[in-house]
């Protein structure tokens, strides 16, 4: 196919090639890829205002209808949606002597969804999503669905660690049909939904992703899709305290994100009360962990009794001392 | 801009034609009568040979179509977008068209400055999501396709889930080739809804030679066979989209 050329040809941009744009003269200097995908490349690149990540595709539409989600966004008042638009133009590519449609946006750096938990810690999962919900929120408020909601298209950036929505190449209007989906994350591929954009369709994604956080290793759909992820649920510690949560986004019966926050949030402090022992299971790596943590209050405790044993003893001969001096 | 019918032959074979006449030329044939046809290679873990990976990219090619070769597991994620890309790819040279109709002859999309592109996407979003679209899929199931027809099947199933999914109207046909009598049979009519297959899939036996060729050809022909029937009487015999590209 002619595009699989074009297209290996893009990926392979030598550092240092210099872009300028038909329209609006604008040059960039390429430093590195950042990622390729089925609708195009994304670079690093360096402009007269600094670091900046670049789309090149040789496919008009991808360039066209992407740059209209990124644009409806930057109207969206105090929230971070995507990155931030910069610039549209075309290239006149000299090898090939053909116009390449580009657009610039801001360069987001941080880590990938998945990599940041492993690093950082399990606890960080939660806190992300509730991010993630309350940003997913105000898209569906704005009339949007993202569409293709899955972990590569998420980057966990800045200080606080704050999650940040990447490729709006599935971003579709609501009532219309999911524009680009992976099946993983796709309710239709699930047999549990349609592929119509509806702001539950992102809530599916949303259980998906925290499900496949706490069973690393990709796995595929079976005969009774819902029992199987309901039993994948209650067989995991993290998991089963979202369970109501999960199921509810699963099987559809969220009408906005903010209810399934609502309910993720009610479910962390539920589980702060204290724990029944029979909820950790024993053979789970975390669960050895808190036994760990069980043993050394239990020599904490020890030490506590020492001290006031010490201190009785003390006070005991003091006061033989004082009734001594009385004497 | 009058809504008309996206016509598509889907084309689904694991390799190179063996019997009658070129599928090249038929496909182009199907592309002088408004049809668009685009072609998936299956593979098994073994790869395509160089012949059949020919005529699949010139099939879909001369048919104005998408092309793609997957691995069988990937099928489904690849026939509806296949399918989607192929819709939109005709679109936009519709909309091309009524651009030079009304810039002047020399004018594409790509003489826009990119901030005015960006309504005419709206345009093609809007026609993709709203306009009725026709999909006769044609599938070998000559030797080696045997293995994989469950996998097409749970394919067409998540096409029409995709598709049922757009405002607009879905018709689907089902064909498969070689036929039990002749080279091509049509195992499904026209229908919205491809959950009828599941009767018909079990039913299927593989034949001996390829007759792609053919088989294109008696599908474009079932095509124009409705055009003319009463149903397209009413929707106008223009009404079909010619594709031209960007």
């Amino acid at each position: 196919m002619m595009n699989h050329t074009l297209k290996n040809h893009l990926c392979k941009l030598p550092t240092g090639t210099i872009i300028t744009g038909k329209w609006h003269r604008k040059a960039y200097k390429m430093i590195k890829l950042l990622g390729n995908g089925a609708n195009g490349v994304v670079y690093l690149a360096e402009s007269q205002k600094g670091l900046v990540a670049i789309k090149l595709s040789d496919n008009n539409t991808t360039i066209l209808s992407e740059v209209n989600v990124l644009k409806r966004f930057s109207k969206v008042q105090g929230a971070a949606l995507g990155p931030s638009l910069l610039d549209v133009d075309d290239w006149l590519d000299p090898s090939t002597n053909r116009l390449t449609p580009f657009y610039v946006m801001e360069y987001i750096k941080g880590e990938e969804f998945f990599s940041f938990i492993k690093k950082r810690g399990k606890e960080w999962m939660i806190i992300l999503i509730l991010q993630l919900l309350s940003a997913l929120d105000k898209l569906h408020k704005e009339g949007w669905v993202f569409g293709d909601l899955k972990p590569e298209n998420l980057l966990v950036a800045g200080m606080p660690p704050t999650i940040r929505l990447l490729d709006v190449g599935g971003t579709t209007l609501q009532g219309r049909a999911i524009k680009e989906f992976t099946e993983f994350y796709d309710r239709g591929y699930w047999g549990l939904g349609s592929r119509k954009a509806d702001p539950a369709y992102d809530l599916f994604a949303v259980a998906m992703m925290m499900i496949h956080v706490c069973y690393p290793t990709q796995f595929t759909k079976k005969e009774n899709a819902r029992q199987q992820l309901l039993s994948m649920i209650e067989a995991d510690a993290t998991l089963r305290k979202y369970r109501k949560a999960l199921m509810k986004a699963i099987d559809g019966t969220y009408k906005q994100a903010i209810e399934m926050k609502r309910d993720l949030v009610a479910a962390i402090h539920h589980s702060d009360l204290p724990p029944k022992e029979k909820h950790v299971p024993p053979q789970t790596i975390p669960s050895s962990r808190s036994r760990k943590k069980r043993r050394k209050a239990k020599k904490r405790r020890g030490g506590v009794i020492e001290t006031a044993f010490i201190a009785a003893i003390l006070l005991f001969v003091y006061v033989l001392y004082l009734y001594g001096q009385v004497l | 801009m009058r809504k008309g019918t996206l016509r598509q032959i889907l084309l689904i074979t694991d390799g190179c034609s063996n019997h009658g006449e070129d599928p090249i030329a038929m496909a182009s044939l199907a592309k002088e009568q408004g049809i668009t046809v685009n072609v998936i290679g299956v593979l098994d873990q073994d790869t395509i040979d160089e012949n059949g990976l020919r005529e699949i990219e010139g099939i879909a090619m001369a048919g104005g179509g998408v092309s793609q070769v997957v691995y069988a597991k990937q099928l489904s994620q690849t026939v509806q977008m296949v399918t989607r890309k192929a819709m939109t790819q005709t679109l936009q040279g519709v909309v091309n068209k009524e651009l030079k109709q009304i810039l002047g002859s020399d004018t594409s999309l790509e003489d826009l400055p990119p901030e005015k592109r960006g309504e005419v996407m709206e345009v093609v979003d809007e026609l993709g999501e709203t306009i009725e679209l026709e999909v006769l899929i044609l599938i070998d199931t000559s030797g080696s396709m045997k293995t994989k027809l469950p996998t097409v099947k749970e394919a067409l199933f998540d096409l029409s889930l995709s598709l049922n999914a757009r405002t607009g109207d879905n018709q689907f046909s089902v064909f498969v080739f070689p036929g039990k009598q002749g080279n091509v049979e049509k195992v499904m009519d026209w229908t919205p809804n491809l959950e009828a297959l599941s009767s018909v899939f079990p039913k299927l036996t593989s034949g001996g030679l390829t007759p792609t060729g053919p088989a294109l050809r008696e599908a474009v022909s079932y095509y124009f066979n409705k055009k003319r029937s009463l149903r397209s009487l009413i929707s106008g015999d223009e009404s079909y989209f010619e594709e031209s590209s960007m």
